[in-house]
């Protein structure tokens, strides 16, 4: 799978579940975690959407803006461990 | 007389090898506070306050990361006499200037003559401190507390049973200026009642994961476990937002017994933890959980049973409480020989007549969950605008008298004032009725929000909303929506703008979640930009909240 179809799955996602705001566009380089747009209660959904469809695993643990704070940096992260 | 101080050191002296405290981090080790430990390290905060120059009855705000310097610098105060205050840290979705002048307001009211914090804090503090002309106030970073020199004797031991032992404030700036003071006296007075109630006993080990800076993390999973000889199991609220299963797993390991949760969490864990996260886990050691700091739900009791049960989890664990820390911590407390009451009342009746009728008929109703009776020492009466009495069943404001009391909010006279009725009686601001000896709260006649537990100030949310431009000034509200789902409430903020173009709406709308985000507790999703002269205004111009609560639903929630 591709970074952009990745970012598109993800930015769907982020949009309709975790937003609830179907029409909002999100930046591929916005600051998702330290911009405020995603909760942290809400940290944990997106885990497990990438568990669920990506096949890989992201450790409580790196759940914050260090590991990732954009799609981009979320989609290579995905990608880099899918070619493990 | 004990005083905090002296408990202490009666439970060193007693049982120095006793773990009292273990910390969990993610990715390290659980770490094991002995009393011995913990009254040795905090003896060298307290030398190292002294040495600085605080004195006795001096207020020491805390600003520390979840972790063992907290629980020592805590301790610290309170062995050198001071009096400590918890203070949410930075996080980093929160912008630092809004942090900064949160840390004012606190400054403002509670006259700190220091500040305990962690080395990366530091120069916001000091850069804060600076800015408000406070450079007398004394600033101690955690990796520079020397080791050597906890002295025997400790100021905190001539403390009076009257004096202040601790302040307590909630979120927000508007919280930040009401500081709830509670002597030695009260507090002891409410963990002898509380424990009585909850049946504690040394055996007994709490498993948390709340912050301490909320009365129910602070009291009843902090300070009633060290005073009165318990194990506490302590991990962070920010691991646990991201590994809810992480506390089902700790109960398991340590056979925890009793936990204190807001009830949104029974729905977040029963939607977010998964089976290959609880392998081996069994909750059967797990006695008693208690849903408080937020109305309890039936509703969220079932969902989580319902998920758990088959790891051990009883259905009478499952019990309420209702509280505030104005009462130290817990008003009211379920029996635990019975599963809380729950009743269906009729509706019209509720919102016509403000009586809580049972449901009869058919007709639409209202499911309520008892928090259960008054604690020992705690009495309740349910008083109408006027503060007289209404009969069982009448819902109406509680107003609570007890032994456990604070003893005023902290330099506000006029709020300890306005806060109490004649003879002592304290009015709640929450709304709901009794019968039968049982205490039901229905909601808040103060407009507070509480969302997941966090207590929010919708006039806070409402001015940051105004500082969006674009936003006609004055014009933004705040209120609470029940969310089913999530098992909690969830802020709706309304501006008005003078345009009626909804792709400029739009724009401002996503302006607004962002800037409040950044700027207050919680996150924002639910902003409707409308156009000029929606919001509705009392005679007198002010924001009448639930009128513009109700046209929102009319105009765009039904359905939802």
């Amino acid at each position: 799978m591709t970074i952009e179809l990745i970012n598109q799955k993800l930015a769907e996602f982020i949009v309709t579940k975790i937003l609830a705001q179907p029409k909002r566009i999100l930046r591929t380089d916005e600051a998702l975690i330290t911009g405020g747009v995603i909760d942290s209660f809400s940290l944990i959904d997106l885990a497990l959407f990438v568990e669920d469809n990506f096949g890989v695993r992201i450790a409580d643990s790196e759940l914050n803006s260090s590991t990732f704070d954009s799609l981009d940096q979320l989609s290579a992260l995905i990608v880099s461990r899918q070619a493990k | 007389m004990p005083t905090f101080s002296s408990v202490l050191i009666e439970h060193c002296q007693q049982t120095p090898h006793r773990v009292t405290v273990t910390i969990q981090k993610s990715g390290e080790p659980d770490y094991d506070i002995t009393y011995a430990e913990l009254l040795e390290r905090a003896a060298e905060y307290s030398a190292a306050y002294l040495r600085a120059g605080i004195k006795s009855g001096d207020v020491l705000i805390l600003i520390l990361q979840h972790g063992r310097e907290l629980i020592y610098a805590y301790w610290g105060a309170i062995l050198c006499g001071a009096i400590p205050s918890l203070m949410p840290f930075l996080t980093e979705k929160l912008s630092p200037e809004r942090y900064r002048a949160d840390l004012t307001a606190l400054f403002e009211h509670s006259q700190p003559a220091g500040v305990v914090t962690y080395p990366e804090f530091q120069q916001l503090l000091r850069e804060t401190l600076e800015k408000n002309k406070r450079e007398d106030v004394r600033v101690f970073v955690t990796d520079n507390i020397p080791v050597e020199g906890g002295g025997e004797s400790f100021a905190g031991l001539q403390r009076a049973e009257e004096d202040i032992a601790l302040l307590q404030h909630s979120s927000g700036s508007t919280g930040l200026q009401k500081g709830v003071a509670l002597s030695h006296r009260a507090i002891f007075n409410h963990l002898d009642s509380y424990a009585e109630s909850i049946r504690l006993t040394p055996e007994d080990v709490i498993i948390s994961w709340l912050p301490l800076y909320h009365d129910m993390g602070l009291i009843a999973c902090f300070l009633m476990p060290i005073l009165r000889g318990v194990r506490v199991v302590l991990m962070s609220p920010f691991e646990w937002v991201r590994a809810p299963y992480r506390m089902l797993q700790s109960i398991s390991k340590y056979k925890g017994t009793l936990t204190w949760v807001p009830n949104f969490s029974y729905n977040f864990c029963a939607q977010k933890i998964r089976d290959r996260d609880l392998e081996d886990v069994s909750l059967a050691s797990w006695r008693v959980s208690v849903s408080t700091s937020e109305p309890v739900r039936f509703e969220s009791h079932k969902i989580f049973y319902e998920r758990f049960k088959s790891f051990g989890l009883r259905w009478e664990t499952l019990q309420t409480s209702y509280g505030m820390a104005e009462n130290v911590f817990a008003a009211s407390q379920n029996d635990l020989d019975k599963t809380p009451y729950v009743e269906n009342i009729d509706r019209e009746s509720y919102v016509t007549e403000k009586v809580a009728r049972p449901a009869f008929d058919d007709r639409p109703s209202i499911s309520m969950m008892s928090c259960g009776r008054p604690i020992r020492g705690t009495s309740f009466r349910v008083v109408d605008e006027s503060g007289a009495d209404l009969p069982e069943r009448s819902v109406g404001e509680f107003a609570i008298k007890s032994n456990c009391m604070l003893t005023e909010y902290y330099n506000r006279p006029d709020l300890t004032a306005k806060a109490f009725l004649s003879e002592g009686w304290y009015l709640t601001g929450d709304y709901g009725y009794l019968f039968n000896g049982e205490v039901f709260v229905a909601g808040r006649k103060k407009d507070i929000l509480i969302i997941g537990g966090k207590n929010v100030y919708p006039q806070d949310l409402e001015s940051l909303a105004c500082e969006v431009e674009g936003v006609h000034p004055g014009r933004t509200v705040a209120f609470g929506l029940f969310d089913e789902q999530q098992g909690t409430e969830e802020v709706v903020i309304v501006a008005e703008m003078d345009s009626d173009d909804p792709a400029r709406q739009e724009i401002i709308a996503d302006e607004i979640r962002k800037y409040v985000t950044k700027n207050s507790a919680i996150a924002v999703r639910r902003v409707h930009v409308v156009g000029p002269k929606w919001i509705l205004k009392t005679t007198s111009g002010k924001i009448a909240r639930s009128a513009n609560k109700e046209k929102y639903i009319a105009e765009f929630a039904a359905g939802d």
